[in-house]
């Protein structure tokens, strides 16, 4: 299993030890819960022996079914629902296994959850936690493989978050769970086995921050979610021909944290978006945008972005390989920047060591 | 039923005709400058279903909503600034006619997307069994809501949870232009929807505003004794268009023969001559009501027109709650 690396945000040493991101959630959701008893728990699967990928084991034995619930197969509707009980004073968390799901309820989180407080004047509030499972690998195919992270950022009244360590992973997610609006969360599957250093008391991080990971002068990666972690070791390799690179995990896509983005952009004058979603109008092209107009004096080269292609997910591990940008994209979109000639990922120095359609060798299957 | 109930009942009717009417009569002025939904013709059902509740309750409904909020005693000066954009409106000029909103009257909120707030509804009323705090939801939906998915997924939870939600149907025939014979299939009662949900249901004249109040008193009060919902089918029929001020009998869809029809069953004449008839109330005391309404009517206007707009920076208040 792989590692990530320490956060920089301070913490105290001896509360600190190493959980995985599932179990990092589980440790919010379980301090959360035990602080407000107004937190429940809802979604399909959610107290089932598999617990959304651990995420969730356990909680029905210490809340409570009033407070741990599964629900009917009905996504728009137990939005409402969850909607509704928020509108009670009650803060709801869904969980839906893959965002494709949640589609479903796109009226329930659009036309409702995102505009109740604007549309009323601001007389009642929806403090709703829609965690959303994203990923990749596996062969899932095209309906539960999206990444629609824009769509949901694209709506005034929601906020976005994408964290990508298990610390974030903790911290967003109660700040998440203690905020008065509706929040989407978004959880990449490969996240879920990673490992990090987690705090045992309850801390926050908060919502609209974006953070530096690694420093460099040469070239910003401006990243979310699992693409940080690739970001990461493209840092790792470029470092080896002595460039320097900067990552930039956004871990809130909404509110967005402009000037921090826009910061390292002026100081390396390099940028590179990476965002495992589709490249048209998607989140990638909106750190473009900002770039463009506000930084366009300091960039030194056009901006790129390293995206999905505009196509779906296949199931064919053959074809899916060539699908999800990876390492080498950022990699050589930065060494073209520079000047430097493209490498083979072998040149690069990155050996396989599992298919590239599972996260780590321990991942069999079957979703 | 007590007389003096009747009589209340029937001063709700009124009030709710007589604010509509002032619609009409001053939208031409292109003040109002927002959608309107007049509920002209179905007042039984809000003035019957809201005589059953109370402010603590909580009621929610859809975009033909002016009689409900009017009926479970929404504020009226806030309503008619909303309906004109004003800053003193009951949403702060961001919703218009078709997003009400008074929690002191206990109206959570009227949306116009159609089905959007039935779970909503059932939302609350799960939020507040969670929390104990005994109260009864009540949603406002029209017959076309019935063909939507979300109306299903609805009531099967709030069937199985058994909460304390009164769904209730006001079936009006048409949704927009388009008759239920388009929509739904033949002898298929809307109300038989609800019972395959294991919810009892009911059918009732929407024009008879004592049925209307029994049959709500009976659901609201299996909901209070924690036995869950109710579905209620009001037969009911809309006498102005589906969206503005005017008469569209004339442009093909429905005719001016089943309109006069419905016309024969208004509510409100239908109660007065009953209250009338039986000496309950008498000509003059009505006549001294309706001068009560029309000046608290005029009122309220005044006060819509001349309250002020909202300030240019309230566009970019209340995206995000504090």
């Amino acid at each position: 299993m792989m590692k990530t690396e320490p956060s920089q945000i301070a913490k105290q040493k001896s509360s600190t030890r190493e959980l995985t991101f599932s179990e990092a959630i589980r440790e919010a959701l379980t301090q959360s819960m035990a602080a407000n008893p107004a937190v429940y728990l809802m979604g399909e699967g959610v107290p089932d022996p598999k617990g959304i990928f651990g995420t969730t084991l356990g909680l029905r034995e210490k809340f409570g079914a009033q407070r741990v619930l599964d629900m009917p197969v009905a996504e728009n509707g137990m939005t409402g629902v969850a909607i509704g009980s928020a509108l009670m004073g009650m803060r709801p968390i869904l969980t839906h296994q893959r965002v494709d799901f949640a589609l479903l309820a796109m009226d329930q989180m659009v036309n409702n959850a995102a505009k109740w407080n604007y549309m009323f004047g601001g007389k009642l509030s929806v403090p709703l936690v829609i965690r959303l499972v994203i990923g990749r690998g596996w062969g899932q195919g095209p309906q539960h493989s999206q990444s629609l992270q824009a769509w949901f950022a694209h709506v005034p009244g929601l906020k976005v978050l994408m964290p990508a360590t298990p610390y974030d992973a903790k911290g967003l997610l109660i700040s998440a769970i203690e905020d008065n609006n509706p929040v989407i969360y978004f959880e990449h599957r490969w996240l879920h086995r990673i490992f990090g250093e987690v705090p045992a008391e309850m801390y926050r991080v908060p919502i609209g921050k974006a953070r530096t990971v690694k420093e460099g002068a040469d070239v910003t990666i401006v990243s979310t979610s699992y693409m940080t972690l690739e970001a990461l070791r493209a840092a790792e390799i470029l470092a080896k021909d002595g460039i320097e690179a900067e990552v930039v995990d956004v871990r809130s896509l909404k509110p967005l944290d402009t000037e921090h983005i826009l910061a390292s952009i002026r100081k390396t004058g390099r940028l590179i978006a990476a965002d495992a979603a589709w490249q048209s109008l998607g989140f990638a092209s909106e750190i473009l945008a900002i770039a463009a107009e506000a930084a366009y004096k300091d960039l030194k080269c056009p901006p790129k972005r390293v995206t999905l292609p505009d196509v779906y997910a296949p199931s064919s591990p053959a074809i899916a390989n060539h699908y999800y940008p990876r390492a080498v994209n950022i990699v050589n979109t930065t060494r073209t920047m520079l000047g430097y000639p493209e490498q083979t990922e072998a040149e690069m120095g990155i050996e396989q060591e599992t298919p590239l359609d599972v996260p780590d060798s321990s991942f069999t299957g079957p979703f | 039923m007590a007389p003096e109930l009747l009589k209340q009942l029937f001063y709700t009717m009124l009030r709710i005709r007589r604010v509509e009417e002032k619609i009409v009569e001053l939208y031409p002025e292109q003040e109002m400058r927002c959608p309107v939904h007049l509920s002209i013709g179905q007042e039984a059902v809000a003035a019957g279903v809201c005589g059953t509740v109370t402010p603590t309750d909580a009621v929610f409904s859809n975009h033909r909503a002016h009689g409900h909020y009017l009926a479970i005693g929404g504020n009226l000066n806030a309503f008619l600034a909303e309906m004109y954009g004003k800053a003193t409106g009951c949403c702060q000029g961001k919703g218009g006619s078709m997003h009400l909103l008074d929690l002191s009257a206990g109206f959570m909120g009227s949306a116009p997307i159609v089905g959007g707030t039935i779970p909503v509804a059932v939302g609350a009323a799960f939020g507040a069994v969670m929390q104990d705090l005994n109260k009864v939801v009540v949603v406002f939906l029209g017959e076309g809501t019935t063909e939507e998915g979300v109306f299903h997924e609805s009531l099967n939870f709030a069937s199985l949870k058994k909460l304390p939600v009164v769904f209730v149907c006001e079936n009006n025939f048409y949704s927009v232009y388009t008759g239920l014979e388009e929509r739904q299939p033949a002898g298929r009662e809307v109300y038989a929807l609800a019972s395959a949900h294991n919810i009892p249901s009911f059918q009732g004249d929407g024009n008879d505003v004592e049925q209307v109040y029994q049959m709500s008193a009976e659901a609201v009060a299996r909901s209070r004794r924690g036995e869950g919902p109710t579905f209620l089918e009001f037969k009911t029929y809309r006498w102005r268009e589906h969206c503005g001020p005017n008469y569209d009998n004339h442009i093909g869809y429905r005719t001016e023969a089943e309109f006069q029809e419905w016309k024969a069953k208004d509510p409100i004449v239908r109660t007065q001559r009953m209250l009338l008839e039986s000496g309950v109330m008498t000509a003059a005391e009505i006549e001294e009501r309706e001068g009560a309404i029309a000046a608290e009517i005029e009122a309220a206007v005044a006060f819509a027109k001349s309250s002020p707009f909202p300030e240019k920076q309230t566009l970019f208040q209340h995206i995000y709650a504090n």
